[in-house]
């Protein structure tokens, strides 16, 4: 046991802003906010952390985004550097942090982002800088967006597996009904399918509510070498894939790289699609959430909304899927949105979620995205008791 | 100036075409592939012998969306208007604005428009009788 442990990465502490609009506040207010409930959370204190991993935010591009925040918020850590890896880097962090401390390199990594993305800038500069992820030359001047990059590829796949505009529609009341029960989420007043098919048109075939909000907001975790007491969550596996930047050069709707980075999650943890009983997955748009799921392999091709309307993924269901609400709901402030969907399959592994516990957490898959379905990142997290 | 394909810069060279009314790709001379978007190394065989062809123009449409929310001013004005991705008939994928109406599988061929200071590329149906107009201004 003695060995096992020593090369084990626990997720000790979770922390959390409410996420919406939190006017007159900066990125590093909003981190700070975070990190010191997560600190709290753990039990540890600032001189115990000795790696920090920090995601970047648009709305503060500073060159050393981590060490600022270290010099603010009193942090001396022996290792530290920020990331960038759009919507995956939250779960690219958690990967990186569980190697360090498995590897021996840190006993607690603090990982935190955070932005005023709402209230710190205009919806048109927001959607601008986002819509850089296109290629510069062959995609943006085109007049395209990230929620046109989305549609593109909702037409093709739904070209291709007959998903329907409905079928994607109760994806997005599946996350507002989550949200509804979390106290911190963004978007809390319950949605139905027929509002979301008649909200306005963004790109078609994607309408207002098949899109995530633009939120402030910050998220932090705690990954550590040593366990905490009680029921402890442990990374039990990770992996990634990278098969293409932009949509124009992703070959197949079909194949986008998150059944590759899953498989490598799951041999990493020795464990079967069948072993897991939550699901924390990237929902950016409702097309996201409804490719993942059937890419990595929960739902038939076109298959997720009839296991959603078998109830199979609520709350009570065999697979609940992000029970906060997801970013379509709880809201998206960058990279501590898709952190949020790694807190919540944390607490729920721990039964520290008050109302919203699911009966029975054993394994959660977390999976994001980043980039437009380009960059892959999978974890499996899981309790031990 | 290293004529090393590797150290070419080919990032002007798909915008110039444009300019000039011409849709580019690069083809890989080692193996024949051609490519989707700018590389310096083939997406098949890694060899970085890539030059820039002409397209005909003529490819089937992978994916529509119609954009009503347009990401700024610039386009605004132009809303709703439709972005495809079309595979191109040389092989490779782009992205580029089309009729409204165009659906998957629709084969269409490339036109050019002037919008503010630079060229869109506008994909319309093949064969529809219309005349293409091409950014010289000549009838193709």
């Amino acid at each position: 046991m003695g060995h096992a442990a020593m090369n084990s990465a626990y997720i000790v502490g979770t922390g959390n802003t409410a996420f919406g609009l939190h006017q007159g506040r900066n990125a590093l207010d909003l981190m700070a906010e975070a990190a010191l409930s997560a600190l709290a959370d753990s039990g540890l204190g600032h001189d115990d952390i000795d790696g920090v991993l920090c995601g970047y935010a648009t709305t503060l591009p500073h060159l050393m985004l981590s060490t600022l925040f270290c010099e603010r918020f009193g942090l001396h850590p022996d290792y530290a550097h920020g990331m960038q890896l759009g919507g995956a880097t939250g779960s690219a962090m958690l990967m990186l942090a569980g190697d360090l401390v498995r590897s021996g390199r840190c006993r607690n990594v603090l990982v935190v982002a955070g932005e005023n993305r709402a209230s710190g800038q205009t919806r048109d500069s927001s959607i601008q800088t986002l819509a850089q992820v296109g290629d510069a030359e062959h995609e943006v001047p085109n007049g395209a967006s990230v929620p046109a990059y989305y549609a593109l590829m909702a037409s093709r796949y739904m070209h291709e597996t007959g998903t329907s505009e409905a079928d994607l529609a109760e994806l997005a009341v599946l996350m507002r009904n989550n949200a509804a029960q979390h106290p911190d989420a963004h978007l809390r007043t319950p949605i139905t399918r027929d509002e979301v098919l008649a909200s306005k048109p963004i790109a078609t075939p994607l309408k207002l509510l098949d899109c995530c909000p633009i939120s402030d907001g910050a998220v932090a975790l705690i990954v550590s070498s040593a366990r905490s007491d009680g029921p402890r969550v442990l990374i039990k596996g990770a992996g990634q894939a990278h098969l293409h930047q932009h949509l124009t050069a992703m070959d197949s709707v079909l194949a986008c790289g998150a059944g590759v980075a899953s498989r490598r999650a799951f041999d990493e943890a020795g464990l079967r699609l069948a072993d897991i009983d939550l699901l924390a997955i990237y929902d950016s748009f409702t097309i996201t959430l409804a490719m993942l799921i059937e890419e990595l392999g929960f739902a038939p091709r076109g298959g997720s909304a009839d296991r959603l309307r078998n109830g199979d993924f609520h709350h009570g269901g065999p697979l609940p899927l992000n029970t906060h609400g997801g970013l379509l709901s709880f809201g998206h402030c960058g990279v501590a949105g898709g952190m949020a969907h790694a807190v919540e399959a944390v607490r729920q592994l721990s039964g520290n979620t008050g109302g919203r516990q699911v009966a029975k957490a054993t394994h959660a898959l977390v999976h994001a995205d980043g980039g437009v379905m380009s960059s892959h990142v999978s974890l499996i997290l899981s309790r031990e008791s | 100036m290293n004529d090393s394909p590797l150290l070419q810069s080919h990032s002007a060279s798909f915008a110039q075409g444009l300019a000039q009314g011409v849709l580019r790709f690069l083809y890989c001379t080692a193996c024949e592939t051609p490519q989707t978007l700018t590389r310096y190394i083939c997406t098949r065989c890694r060899s970085p012998q890539l030059i820039w062809r002409d397209a005909c123009g003529v490819g089937t449409v992978y994916a529509t969306s119609v954009v009503n929310r347009a990401p700024s001013d610039e386009f605004r004005a132009l809303a709703p208007y439709l972005l495809v991705l079309v595979d191109l008939e040389e092989g490779g994928r782009v992205m580029g604005q089309g009729a409204l109406g165009l659906s998957i599988g629709d084969r269409v061929r490339a036109g050019f428009r002037q919008h503010a200071d630079r060229q869109l590329m506008v994909f319309q149906p093949c064969g529809d009788g219309k005349p293409m107009i091409d950014g010289t201004g000549e009838t193709r």
